[in-house]
């Protein structure tokens, strides 16, 4: 990032930077020689990132407080984990990962702040960060502006595409299409009931959602309906639901409006042999509010389930207790946020180079087959190549898996659906 | 100090202070990345020198100043999404030249409302206009029916809240929750280049300043003596003739349109503007930083909002899992120690060395010394501290 050299630095600034500089160097020569197990330096961090003979610094950007702290946790504990087994199998090119954490504070523009503060100041080679849309969008012009790399967790609505971003979660079509698919196949679900929270993602993936059930499986969408972040009060929407009898309802109402709507739904009489529910939103951390007994026998549609039987997996979920308590779950999300580093690790030895420009252009392709999911690859459009998985919920909040799809191509801006 | 230049010091000297420190140390000291940070800090402290205007020397609590901050932010914001969503940038869109966020909510062409933001003209004219229109408007319903004090509080909570939601819910028409986001150019100029960011500090600056001196020729006015006389005593204002309800919403609209002029500039410089500056914790964080920098000082403001957001900014960098309380209890202890908030700091002081003086020097001072500074109503005889009179503005 050459082209962000101060031009109006004071003079004796400079110098005191040049002195620190030298002193550091004289410092840092010896030991460093004796050490330097990866390529030297000036190679492999050609753009001024903090990169040293035996670290390189990467950000950390999620919410620790306010209202998303409660999701964005599990994202953090995954992604220290992942930088800690790197670290242990002896680090990137011969470099320790060291982590900046930054909270964002679940506020939008707190997070382009620390972003930009990650990126100008710290110089971090990559971030892991960012949760909700909102968060992502915020920061994104950043990323872009000052040439970083993010990896972003969450699974979203898809409609964007970064040179500067990684997206280990799945895009809208990934997650919606074979979904429905197996809900007409295996439920022979003819009618739908489309319900979301207010905002862009369940819009965007309802309209993906109403495209698919309309064109290709000749379905009707009886109904759709969204309410605000937060809302409570779902009697009135399962009223309409018992009233219009679709043959699956569709649901992407999200945070803790879950709680109330789930339990509602059982309060009201509904329970899944009577009607059923896919969920694309309520991950094995939403359960631990809602309470299994609550969503035993509905459907939810992920990438990952903490449940996933395979020796990538196993290990995973072990390694997770082992540091945050045997009573820890992971949900999609966490999973997703743990592939982040990893992929990052792989794009670099690939490239042979931390320089930004050149991770991003040796990303596509790139393969990770330890990944607890199973399989993923970086696809030229920087989204990952993954499978869909149907659980059923059970009473101790984990689902179990019923069906599993091939590998689906993402693609974020799906032709016909838009 | 002869008299004379004393009188200049009084009156122009702490603001002769602020300009240097805003447009010759800050610069000097940091480095572009901090400099835009303390950028974005002075855009709120538009908001807080209006505050020092309605409310400590009208006595009108408002804890809806985020609305007029937000509303100023969007107009601006609205004019560059526009000039950002040109056909040739948007034409992976299925209509192409509306903005992206449009386009997600299947809108299939500009709202009529959103036309007039193509005329930067009218922007200009917007930014302090619509939150200054508004504002009228909820003075003049309030204040003419004699609501006032913790009511007023209250409601302008409410549109706080109402505005909000409105924001959120609409987001074909205004981005949602997300915001109006990555905004690129101001009539084909790139706001985000090196150079843009100092020039834009340094616009920003002189606009703060300009306020201040606004706000000091207000306070130094007669009007400026009838909007203290009453926020102390209203009624007996009203007896002699006046109509307070004019003055009251007269206050009122300026402060809504300072905070409207740092919305635009927090547009400017961040490059986007997002529904979480409308709502009431903004808005009362907003209090705040006139609390802390004493609300009875127009530079004190500034400085209480420079504190508070550096506090914030660096509490959060060097402590990502503490911060929250750090600043709370920077709050606690500013309201603890410093009633008076920043500005009252130099009246405590004299009057700590007056008490002092009869031991030191032997003689004995039987009345403190009035404060010498210009700062109206010396703080120091204030009974409450100022988060603690919110309904004082009788």
């Amino acid at each position: 990032m050459s082209q962000h050299v101060k031009k109006d630095e004071p003079a004796l600034k400079a110098v005191a930077r040049l002195l620190r500089g030298l002193l550091l160097g004289a410092a840092f020569l010896t030991p460093a020689l004796a050490l330097a197990a990866g390529p030297p330096t000036a190679e492999v961090n050609t753009t001024g990132l903090a990169v040293t003979d035996t670290t390189v610094t990467v950000g950390q950007l999620h919410s620790a407080t306010g209202t998303m702290a409660i999701s964005e946790t599990g994202s953090i504990q995954a992604e220290r984990l992942a930088i800690e087994q790197i670290n242990e199998a002896g680090g990137i090119l011969g470099r320790k990962i060291e982590i900046i954490q930054e909270d964002g504070a679940s506020d939008w523009p707190t997070f382009a702040e620390k972003a930009r503060k990650l990126l100008v100041n710290d110089k971090v080679a990559a971030v892991f960060g960012c949760w909700t849309s909102a968060s992502r969008k915020a920061v994104l012009p950043v990323f872009e502006k000052e040439n970083g790399m993010l990896y972003y967790p969450t699974f979203y609505e898809g409609l964007e595409e970064s040179k500067n971003v990684i997206y280990t979660g799945q895009e809208a079509t990934q997650q919606i299409i074979a979904g429905l698919d197996w809900l007409a196949k295996n439920k022979g679900a003819k009618t739908f009931y489309l319900i979301g929270s207010d905002y862009i993602w369940p819009r965007t993936s309802n309209k993906i959602a109403r495209k698919h059930i309309e064109n290709v499986l000749k379905g009707k969408v009886v109904g759709e309906d969204y309410f605000p972040l937060g809302h409570t009060q779902f009697g009135s929407l399962i009223n309409k639901i018992k009233l219009k009898k679709p043959d699956a309802v569709y649901s992407i109402i999200v945070g803790g409006s879950n709680v109330s709507w789930w339990k509602q739904l059982k309060a009201a009489g509904v329970t899944a042999d009577k009607q059923t529910i896919l969920t694309i939103s309520v991950t094995e951390d939403e359960i631990l509010g809602i309470g299994g007994e609550n969503m035993v026998g509905y459907y939810a549609a992920m990438k990952y389930f903490q449940s996933l039987d395979n020796e990538n997996n196993k290990k995973f979920v072990e390694a997770f207790k082992a540091k945050y308590g045997k009573d820890a779950v992971i949900g999609d999300v966490t999973q997703a946020a743990y592939l982040g580093p990893w992929l990052w690790k792989a794009a670099v030895e690939k490239a042979g180079s931390f320089d930004v420009d050149k991770i991003a252009a040796a990303s596509p392709d790139i393969e990770l087959t330890t990944a607890p999911e199973g399989y993923v690859k970086i696809h030229k459009n920087h989204h990952l190549w993954s499978k869909l998985r149907i659980g059923e919920a059970q009473a101790d909040g984990q689902y179990k898996v019923l069906y599993e799809s091939e590998l689906i191509e993402p693609n974020p801006f799906p032709e016909g659906y838009q | 100090m002869n008299t004379k230049l004393k009188a200049l010091w009084g009156g122009y000297g702490t603001v002769l202070v602020l300009a240097a420190v805003i447009f010759i140390l800050l610069p000097l000291s940091l480095d572009l990345f901090r400099l835009n940070l303390v950028g974005k800090y002075l855009t709120y402290a538009f908001v807080a020198v209006g505050l020092v205007l309605c409310w400590g020397y009208g006595g009108i609590l408002s804890l809806g100043q985020g609305v007029f901050f937000g509303l100023g932010g969007y107009c601006m914001a609205m004019f560059l999404k526009l000039e950002a969503s040109d056909p040739e940038s948007t034409k992976i869109q299925s209509t192409p030249g509306i903005p992206d966020f449009m386009d997600w909510n299947q809108l299939t062409e500009l709202p009529g409302f959103w036309l007039p933001f193509k005329s930067f003209l009218f922007t200009l004219f917007a930014v302090p206009l619509v939150p200054g229109i508004l504002a009228f408007i909820i003075a003049v319903a309030m204040f003419k029916r004699r609501v006032g004090g913790v009511y007023f509080a209250i409601m302008t909570q409410a549109f706080a809240a109402v505005l909000s939601i409105l924001i959120i819910g609409q987001q074909g028409y205004t981005g949602g929750v997300n915001g109006i986001t990555d905004l690129k150019t101001l009539h084909g100029w790139d706001i985000r280049t090196d150079e843009a960011k100092y020039l834009l500090y340094y616009i920003n600056g002189a606009l703060l300043i300009g306020v201040v001196l606004l706000g000091r020729f207000v306070i130094g006015s007669k009007f400026g003596k009838l909007l203290l006389a009453l926020r102390d005593r209203e009624e007996r204002v009203r007896f002699s003739g006046y109509d307070v309800a004019n003055f009251k919403v007269f206050i009122f609209c300026l402060a809504a349109m300072f905070s409207a002029v740092g919305g635009a500039m927090f547009t400017l410089q961040v490059g986007f503007m997002s529904p979480s500056f409308v709502g009431i914790v903004p808005s009362i964080e907003m209090v705040i930083f006139t609390a802390v920098g004493g609300r009875m000082s127009l530079v004190g403001a500034v400085y209480g909002s420079l504190l508070v957001n550096y506090g914030k900014s660096y509490f959060s960098e060097t402590f990502p899992e503490l911060w929250l309380f750090l600043m709370g209890g920077l709050f606690i202890a500013v309201v603890m120690l410093f009633p008076n908030g920043l500005a009252g700091l130099s009246n405590q002081w004299r009057e700590w060395r007056d008490r002092r003086r009869p031991k030191a020097g032997g003689t004995v001072t039987p009345l403190t010394a009035p404060p010498a500074g210009a700062t109206p109503p010396p703080a120091g005889k204030d009974p409450l501290p100022p988060v603690a009179s919110v309904g004082g503005g009788r």
